[in-house]
């Protein structure tokens, strides 16, 4: 603070401050404290709000559990409530993105960090870029584009006749996953790279030394130096996927709907907006609690993550 | 078990930098050996190799016989000691030790039991749940040593690792890892920089620069009969004296240099004439051979012994070392006197061993 002072004097200080301020309490504070006093309260004509009718109660919460479906999870049978569902599969599949994000960013992090040299770092970091300068959309759509069934993907596959007719790709959960994974791996990539880069070339070298085979030293001294860039690229995309909106509404399949769907059509179809703010909080309370328990499980804390 | 090395003419390039140049050297096994050298000389690569994480451009490296071309540093019968240790820090110690044996898939019990054995060797005792970063500079270098040792290697390579320690713990760990060497029959290579290390630790010592080696003999050798002014200058002090060999015969000669004329003993080839400061003796008078009148610029008292500095009439700075024995008053400076030598303990030597060679 003094040092902010002395480096910017009074008058500038003060407005980058308040600026922050402005932002965090005014932007983002102050509209989610609105929305979540909101969720506890009725859907109502206008000149019904403030009349007996609006009273606080945990109604808009109760919603999720209507509309009872068969759920069927790798073959095991049972009844559950649609939004619960798509809720459940939603966590799930954000889990299966971020687990493909690290497989894929893993061995990649490895070869930058240790294996290629400096001088072309800068080249593979710029390809690594170029990507991200095209906007999500645009990117979302090349995908609907490469999975459609008359696509460049089934033509390929038929061409060198691994497939004999086309596969209808755009199905399920998985294009969803393909683009989710492909627009967030680089926020697995550039924290796993960083701790990658950090550990000390000596310690592979002596696991080596010692005998140890590659995977062990990957096992033992490796991936447990990486742990807390693990975890903080693992929060990262997972609590980006989990909130996307825009990949699922561009590629979703109709079997693969996402909760942040669900949330839209209350909000902006139905026009409730105190039960789509009640379904939004319950996907950030039950995404705060499975990155928590994740962590738990992980031995990690935050601020390992916060590094 | 302790195994031998032979390097039969080993090169080893960068590109086209050459930083290990036709080395040959026999170890012998339960050998301690040091390469001695400046930085950048490849005493590193030399050691690197041995390992296996670089390979030779050009010859043999064998360990107790074997041609070890082409294998891994895992297959390898080396433990390295890493100039920075690279303990692992986020296993408790014993794990580190033990890391060797549970690679090599030995049970628990078993790799708890050793660890504890290697640590007690280590003089290291109650340690084996602390974190490496609950231990001081000493500790963890006994734990490199013990986590080296308990894959019982043939070999240990040694890559200065006392160089991060204070004075004072360096000196005890040199005592702590020769006699570790001679408790184990390990054979012990060592890279170090520092003279005073490799003459006290070693058996022999071999002295490099610029990828050659330019001697290989035991520590007193080294410092008495240096082959080269490379290994003279490089190992300890000396006044050295430039000028042209005249009447050479037996092993003596005259030397013309600026200062006079010299006597001194000619080993090999012509070069420059070297003596070490404590061959140097401080009188009044002139005396019959190798006297050098000088005025003395700096008496520094050192304790156990007294650095004496002198300009020639020249201009030619003389340094020597006298015991602080109480037979001679300490001399001031600003006095004029003579500094005189023996000639058997001066050498004529040639620069250092080129390419070639």
């Amino acid at each position: 603070m003094n040092d902010l002072l002395r480096r910017y004097g009074k008058g500038l200080t003060w407005t980058f401050i308040s600026l922050t301020f402005f932002w965090l309490i005014i932007l983002v504070i102050l509209p989610d404290f609105k929305l979540l006093e909101s969720s506890f309260r009725p859907y109502l004509p206008v000149n019904e709000i403030g009349g007996p009718k609006d009273v606080y109660s945990l109604n808009n919460y109760m919603q999720i559990f209507g509309n009872q479906v068969d759920f069927n999870f790798f073959g095991l049978h049972f009844p559950l409530a649609a939004r619960i569902k798509v809720f459940v599969l939603t966590i799930f599949y954000s889990g299966v993105v971020t687990l493909i994000t690290f497989v894929l960013a893993y061995p990649l992090s490895f070869y930058l960090a240790k294996v290629v040299s400096p001088k072309s770092l800068p080249t593979l970091f710029l390809l690594l870029f170029v990507p991200l300068w095209v906007s999500e959309v645009l990117r979302s759509f090349a995908w609907y584009i490469i999975l459609t069934l008359k696509g460049p993907l089934n033509v390929f596959l038929m061409t060198i006749g691994v497939i004999s007719e086309e596969i209808r790709w755009i199905d399920g959960y998985s294009p969803v996953v393909v683009t989710l994974v492909y627009a967030y791996v680089l926020f697995m990539l550039f924290p796993l790279y960083n701790a990658m880069q950090s550990l000390d070339s000596n310690q592979i070298e002596a696991a080596d030394d010692l005998g140890a085979p590659w995977w062990r030293t990957h096992w033992r001294v490796i991936l447990p130096h990486c742990k807390p860039g693990i975890a903080s690229g693992a929060v990262m995309v997972f609590m980006l996927s989990a909130g996307s909106l825009l990949v699922p509404a561009i590629i979703n399949s109709t079997t693969g709907n996402w909760f942040t769907q669900t949330i839209q059509g209350i909000m902006l179809e139905g026009q409730d907006w105190n039960a789509g703010a009640a379904f939004a909080f319950m996907l950030l309370l039950f995404c705060t609690i499975a990155v928590s328990v994740a962590m738990r499980v992980f031995r990690v804390s935050l601020s390992d993550i916060a590094k | 078990m302790s195994a031998g090395i032979d390097l039969d003419n080993v090169c080893c390039d960068f590109g086209k930098f050459r930083a290990v140049d036709h080395v040959n050297v026999n170890i012998q096994p339960g050998e301690f050996f040091s390469f001695l050298g400046p930085s950048g000389c490849g005493k590193t690569t030399i050691l690197r190799m041995i390992s296996g994480f670089t390979e030779p451009t050009e010859g043999v490296i064998r360990i107790g016989g074997k041609d070890v071309r082409g294998q891994r540093p895992n297959q390898r019968p080396t433990a390295l000691i890493f100039q920075n240790l690279a303990l692992f820090p986020l296993m408790p110690i014993w794990e580190n030790i033990a890391f060797g044996l549970e690679v090599r898939g030995v049970d628990k019990a078993k790799r708890r039991a050793r660890a504890e054995e290697l640590l007690a060797l280590v003089d290291l005792h109650d340690s084996a749940d602390k974190m490496v970063s609950q231990l001081s500079g000493g500790q963890k270098q006994r734990v490199a040593i013990a986590r080296a040792l308990a894959v019982e290697p043939a070999v240990m390579l040694l890559d200065e690792p006392l160089s991060a320690l204070d004075l004072k713990l360096r000196q005890h760990m040199r005592a702590e890892l020769r006699a570790i060497q001679k408790r184990t029959g390990v054979t012990f290579i060592y890279i170090t920089h520092d003279q005073g290390e490799a003459l006290a630790m070693s058996d022999r010592v071999g002295v490099m620069s610029q990828g050659r080696l330019q001697q290989v003999a035991n520590p007193r050798d080294i410092y008495n009969n240096p082959v080269n002014g490379f290994v003279a200058s490089f190992v300890g002090e000396n006044n050295i004296f430039t000028g042209d060999v005249q009447n050479a015969a037996d092993g003596m000669a005259s030397f013309a240099s600026p200062t006079g004329t010299l006597r001194a003993r000619l080993p090999g080839a012509a070069g420059k004439l070297y003596v070490r400061p404590e061959h140097m003796v401080l009188q009044s008078t002139p005396g019959a051979e190798n006297s050098v009148a000088v005025t003395l610029t700096e008496v520094a008292f050192e304790g156990n012994f007294i650095s004496v500095h002198g300009v020639t009439e020249a201009g030619k700075t003389m340094v020597a070392e006298l015991r602080n024995d109480g037979s001679a008053a300490i001399p001031s400076a600003g006095a004029k006197m003579h500094m005189a030598f023996d000639a058997r303990n001066a050498a004529i030597l040639p620069d250092s061993a080129t390419a070639g060679a």
